[in-house]
C-alpha cells in the first residue's frame, strides 16, 4: 500500500464530480455511525474519506464500500464538516467505472431518432458513465 | 504668518535609507511659513526631544512638524515635548515619512520626493491648526459588575479590596452562578460548594459590596467614567430586611414549579431560595406559579413568616446610579441538544446533558446524590459519555471546541466508579483536548485508574431495547462498529452564549461575535477590554471557559476597572466634531451616522424679520465623541467639522501635495 495525497488522479476527478473536498473532513466517524449499510462494506464510509485523504486509489478502486452504499443521505445528514458523503461515494463510483469501462458510447454513436426518443436522464447518465 | 520648525527623523537607517536627508531639508525650508529645519537620527530620543523644545524657545517656534514614524507610534511623544516647551501641543503635526514611505519604497529616486510632498502638505496643515484643549471628564469612583456567578464575585472581589465601592446586579435570586451547581471541580476534585460558598459569603458581607440579585439592567448611558445605569429589581414580595431566612415559608407553601437549579430535574416550592446555599437567603415568590398570585387564595406564606417579612404589595423597582466602569460576567449556559434526533434526549428519562448529570452526585440535587436512572431509580452499570453534542459542528451546532467538556466528562466518569465501583464509563470522543496545568494527567487517571474505555468516534444512533438503551457508534481506530447496551447516556452539550447576550450588549453598548460571545479588543493583548472605553469582560460570557481561566481573567478585568477608578480625571478626546449653527439645515443624517450616539437634534431660537423662527440643527455631545469623522464626511452642506481636521485642513494638505509639484 503506497500513500500519497499529492496529485491523485482519482481524488481531483471525485472533488470535480462531487464538489466535496476530503480535506475537510477530520474523521470524527459520524457518518459510519450514522450508516445504515455498513455490515455490508469492507470499509466503512469515514475510511473512504481518510483513503481519500491518503490518495490510496488502488484500494478505493478494489473497495466494495462505494457500491454497496445505498445513496441514503444519512452522513450528509448527520456530518458534523457538512461533508457530503454520499456524493463523494457517487464521486468515486463514476470516477471507477470511467476508469474501468473507458469509452464505451457518446452522442455520435447513437441514431437521430435513439436521441429524441431516449429519456434525458439516462442519456445523461449514461454519458457520464461512460464517455470521458 | 506662522512661524513654523521641522524636524527630519532619520529613524538610523529606516528613513535615511531610502529619503536623502539633505534634499528634503532644503526643500523644506522653502514651504510657506517654515523659519527653522533641523535633524536628528531619532527625534523619539531624549536628545531628539530636546532639539526640538531648545529650537521652539529659541526661533519663537509657533507651529512644528516632525517628519517621522506614524503617529500612532510617537505622536503622544512629540506633543508632549512640543507642550513642555510651552506650545499647544495640537499645534504639532506628524508627516509619517515612514510607514507611508520610506518603509513602502526601495530606493532614494522615489522615496525623497514623497516625503518632501508630505512634509508639505503636513506644513500647509499645520498653519491652520489651532490650539485646542482636551477635555477633562470626572471618573465616578464605583463600579457595576453584571453577572454574579465566579467570574462577576471574583471581579467584585477585587475592586472592593482595592477600596472601591462595587455593586453586582444578578439576575437570579441568589448568586453563585453555574459554579454552584457543580458538584466537584477538574483537577483537584474539590467540592464546588466548599470552595465557592466561602467566596459568596464574602462578597456579601464586604464593606465595599453590594449584592442586588432577582434583578437585571435596564439601560446604560453615558461613558467612560460616567456610565448612567437604569437597574431593574424584581419584586421579591419578600422584604429582606425582615427576613430571617428561616426557611418555614418555602416548607409550608403548597405551590410546586420545576426547579431552574435543578435543570427541571426536581421540583421548588412556588416560594423559593434556588439552592440550599444561596446568597442572599432570601427567597422570592414566582409570580406564575403562586396560588394567591393566580387565584387569590393561599396566603400560607404570609400566615407562617414569624418576622412577617411576605409584602404581595412590593413593586418592581428601578434603581438609578452613576458608575465609572463595568464589568460584564454574565457567563453561558448548555445548549438544547434535542435537535440531534439521533440521540433522543427529551425522549428518555435516562438521556441527560452533563449538567444535569452533575446534578445526580450532588446530596442535595434531585436524587439526593444517588446516581440512579431517573426511570427506575436503579444505580447504572454501563453509563455512554458523548462528546462534541452540539461542538465542533458547523452543520447542525457550533464551529467551536467548548473546551471544558473533555476535563468535566473524565471528572464525572471517575466520580462516577468512585460511587458506584461496578459502573463502567464509556466515553466517545473525536479528540481529546485536556492542555491545561494537571489536566492531561486528570484525563489519563480517568482512563488508566478508572477503567474508563476511551472510544474514538461517534454515536449514530441510541435506541431502547428493554431495560437499556443500545448506543450504536463506532471505534474509528479500530474500524470497528460498536453496540453498547447502556443504562444510561450523557451528552456533552455545547456551551453556549446566553440567549440574551446580543441585546445586552446592545443595551451596554458592547459587541457580540457571530456565535453571541462577548468581543475582546484584541484577541491577545486585549482579552478583557471591550471597544468601548471602561467596560470590560470576564468568564464565560467571552468564550467557554473553566473555573481557573475565568478566575483569572475576572481579576484581570478587576485590575483594569481600578486602574480607571484610581484616575483622579479622564482626559477625553480634543479633536471632537464641531456644528456650525448658522450652516447646518438640520438634515440630521449626521445623527444615524455616529458610532456612538454622540449628536442629537436641538431646537434653537433665530430672529428672523420681525420674530423669531425656531429650527431644528445637530448638536455633539463632546464627551460622548471619540472623533471618528463619519459625521463630517457625510454632511451635505459642510457645516460639521472635526477639529483638528477640518475640512480647510485637509483640502490644504491635498493641494500641498497636488499643486506644488
Ligand atoms: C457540566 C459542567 C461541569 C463543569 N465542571 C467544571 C469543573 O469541574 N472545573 C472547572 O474548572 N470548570 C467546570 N465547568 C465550567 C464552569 O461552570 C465555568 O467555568 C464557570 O461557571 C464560568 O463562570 P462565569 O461566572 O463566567 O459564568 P456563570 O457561572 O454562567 O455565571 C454567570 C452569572 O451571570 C448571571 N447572569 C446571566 N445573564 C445575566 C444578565 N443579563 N443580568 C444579570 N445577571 C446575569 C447568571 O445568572 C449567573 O449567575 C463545568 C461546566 C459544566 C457545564
Ligand atoms: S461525519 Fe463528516 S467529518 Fe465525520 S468522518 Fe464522516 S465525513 Fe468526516
Ligand atoms: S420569608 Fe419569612 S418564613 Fe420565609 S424565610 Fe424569610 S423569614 Fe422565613
Amino acid at each position: 500500500m503506497t500513500a500519497s495525497n499529492e496529485g491523485s488522479r482519482l481524488i481531483d476527478e471525485m472533488k470535480a464530480q462531487s464538489g466535496q473536498d476530503p480535506a475537510d473532513c477530520y474523521q470524527c466517524a459520524k457518518c459510519s455511525a450514522a450508516c445504515p449499510v455498513t455490515a455490508a462494506m469492507d470499509l466503512l464510509p469515514h475510511q473512504v474519506i481518510r483513503y481519500l485523504q491518503m490518495g490510496l486509489e488502488e484500494e478505493l478502486s478494489n473497495s466494495k464500500t462505494p457500491w454497496i452504499c445505498a445513496s441514503c443521505f444519512t452522513c450528509a445528514a448527520r456530518c458534523p464538516r457538512d461533508l457530503d458523503l454520499a456524493r463523494m461515494m457517487e464521486g468515486v463510483r463514476l470516477t471507477v467505472l470511467r476508469k474501468r469501462e473507458g469509452n464505451k458510447f457518446g452522442p455520435a454513436d447513437l441514431t437521430p431518432e435513439q436521441l429524441e426518443k431516449l429519456p434525458q436522464q439516462a442519456l445523461v447518465s449514461g454519458f457520464r458513465k461512460y464517455n470521458k | 504668518m506662522p512661524r513654523t520648525g521641522v524636524f527630519l527623523c532619520h529613524c538610523g537607517s529606516n528613513i535615511a535609507g531610502t529619503v536623502n536627508i539633505d534634499q528634503t531639508i532644503e526643500a523644506s525650508r522653502n514651504f510657506p511659513g517654515v523659519v527653522h529645519v533641523d535633524e536628528y537620527r531619532y527625534l523619539c530620543s531624549e536628545m531628539g526631544q530636546d532639539i526640538i523644545k531648545k529650537a521652539i524657545e529659541d526661533n519663537n517656534l509657533d507651529r512644528v512638524v516632525v517628519g517621522t514614524c506614524s503617529p500612532r507610534m510617537h505622536e503622544n511623544t512629540f506633543r508632549k515635548a512640543a507642550a513642555e516647551a510651552g506650545l499647544n501641543p495640537y499645534l504639532l503635526e506628524v508627516a509619517n515619512i515612514r510607514e507611508h514611505c520610506s518603509w513602502v519604497h526601495k530606493d532614494m529616486e522615489e522615496g525623497t520626493p514623497k516625503a518632501i510632498a508630505l512634509l508639505r502638505a503636513a506644513a500647509a496643515k499645520v498653519a491652520l491648526n489651532e490650539a485646542l484643549e482636551a477635555p477633562k471628564l470626572e471618573v465616578e469612583k464605583r463600579a457595576l459588575v453584571i453577572g454574579g456567578g465566579i467570574a462577576g464575585i471574583q471581579a467584585a472581589l477585587d475592586i472592593a479590596e482595592a477600596g472601591y465601592p462595587v455593586d453586582i446586579v444578578e439576575r437570579e435570586p441568589s448568586i453563585g452562578g453555574r459554579m454552584a451547581q457543580l458538584e466537584k471541580t477538574f483537577p483537584t476534585l474539590d467540592c464546588s460548594a466548599c470552595i465557592l460558598t466561602p467566596k459568596m459569603v464574602e462578597a456579601a458581607q464586604h464593606p465595599n459590596i453590594n449584592l442586588i440579585t432577582y434583578a437585571e439592567v435596564e439601560e446604560v448611558n453615558g461613558f467612560v467614567g460616567q456610565f448612567d445605569v437604569k437597574i431593574k429589581q424584581k419584586a421579591r414580595y419578600v422584604d429582606p430586611v425582615k427576613c430571617t431566612g428561616c426557611g418555614i415559608c418555602w416548607e409550608k407553601c403548597p405551590a410546586k414549579a420545576p426547579s431552574e437549579f435543578e435543570m427541571g430535574l426536581a421540583k421548588r416550592k412556588s416560594i423559593y431560595v434556588p439552592f440550599a446555599q444561596a446568597v442572599p437567603m432570601v427567597p422570592v415568590i414566582d409570580k406564575e406559579t403562586c396560588l394567591y398570585f393566580r387565584k387569590g387564595r393561599c396566603q400560607i406564606c404570609e400566615k407562617e413568616c414569624p418576622p412577617q417579612a411576605i409584602d404581595y404589595e412590593q413593586q418592581d423597582e428601578i434603581i438609578e446610579r452613576r458608575y465609572g466602569a463595568i464589568v460584564v460576567a454574565t457567563g453561558f449556559d448548555q445548549m438544547d441538544p434535542s435537535i440531534y434526533g439521533e440521540y433522543g434526549y427529551g425522549q428518555h428519562p435516562d438521556i441527560l446533558t452533563g449538567l444535569e448529570f452533575e446534578r445526580l452526585f450532588n446530596a442535595s440535587g434531585p436524587t439526593g446524590g444517588k446516581v440512579v436512572r431517573l426511570s427506575d431509580g436503579k444505580p447504572p452499570k454501563k453509563v455512554v459519555f458523548i462528546q462534541c453534542v452540539g461542538s465542533r459542528d458547523k452543520a447542525r451546532g457550533m464551529n467551536y471546541c467548548s473546551k471544558i467538556c473533555c476535563m468535566f466528562t473524565a471528572k464525572q466518569a471517575i466520580l462516577l466508579k468512585e460511587k458506584l465501583p461496578d459502573a463502567k464509563s464509556y466515553v466517545f470522543y473525536i479528540d481529546v483536548r485536556t492542555a491545561g496545568k494537571g489536566y492531561e494527567e486528570f484525563q489519563r487517571r480517568a482512563a488508566e485508574e478508572y477503567d474508563v474505555a476511551y472510544l474514538r468516534g461517534q454515536v449514530g444512533k441510541i435506541f431502547p431495547e428493554g431495560d437499556h438503551l443500545v448506543v450504536h457508534g463506532v471505534d474509528s481506530l479500530s474500524g470497528k462498529v460498536v453496540d453498547i447496551k447502556a443504562d444510561m447516556v450523557v451528552l456533552s452539550a455545547a456551551s453556549i452564549a446566553r440567549a440574551d447576550a446580543p441585546e445586552l450588549g446592545r443595551k451596554i453598548g458592547i459587541n457580540t461575535d457571530s456565535y453571541n460571545f462577548f468581543n475582546e479588543a484584541h484577541p491577545k493583548l486585549k482579552p478583557v477590554e471591550t471597544h468601548t472605553a471602561g467596560i470590560f469582560i470576564a468568564g464565560a460570557c467571552q468564550t467557554p471557559k473553566d473555573i481557573p481561566d475565568t478566575v483569572a481573567q475576572a481579576s484581570a478585568a478587576a485590575v483594569k476597572a481600578v486602574g480607571l477608578l484610581s484616575k483622579e480625571m479622564l482626559q477625553g478626546e480634543a479633536c471632537t466634531a464641531e456644528v456650525d449653527e448658522a450652516e447646518c439645515s438640520g438634515c440630521l443624517h449626521c445623527v444615524a451616522v455616529c458610532p456612538y450616539t454622540a449628536i442629537d437634534a436641538k431646537e434653537i431660537e433665530e430672529r428672523y424679520g420681525d420674530g423669531t423662527l425656531k429650527r431644528t440643527v445637530a448638536e455633539v455631545n463632546p464627551a460622548l465623541c471619540q472623533g471618528c469623522g463619519s459625521c463630517s464626511a457625510i454632511c451635505r452642506s459642510g457645516s460639521i467639522n472635526q477639529k483638528g481636521f477640518s475640512n480647510e485642513q485637509i483640502l490644504a494638505e491635498v493641494d500641498a501635495i497636488c499643486l506644488q509639484r
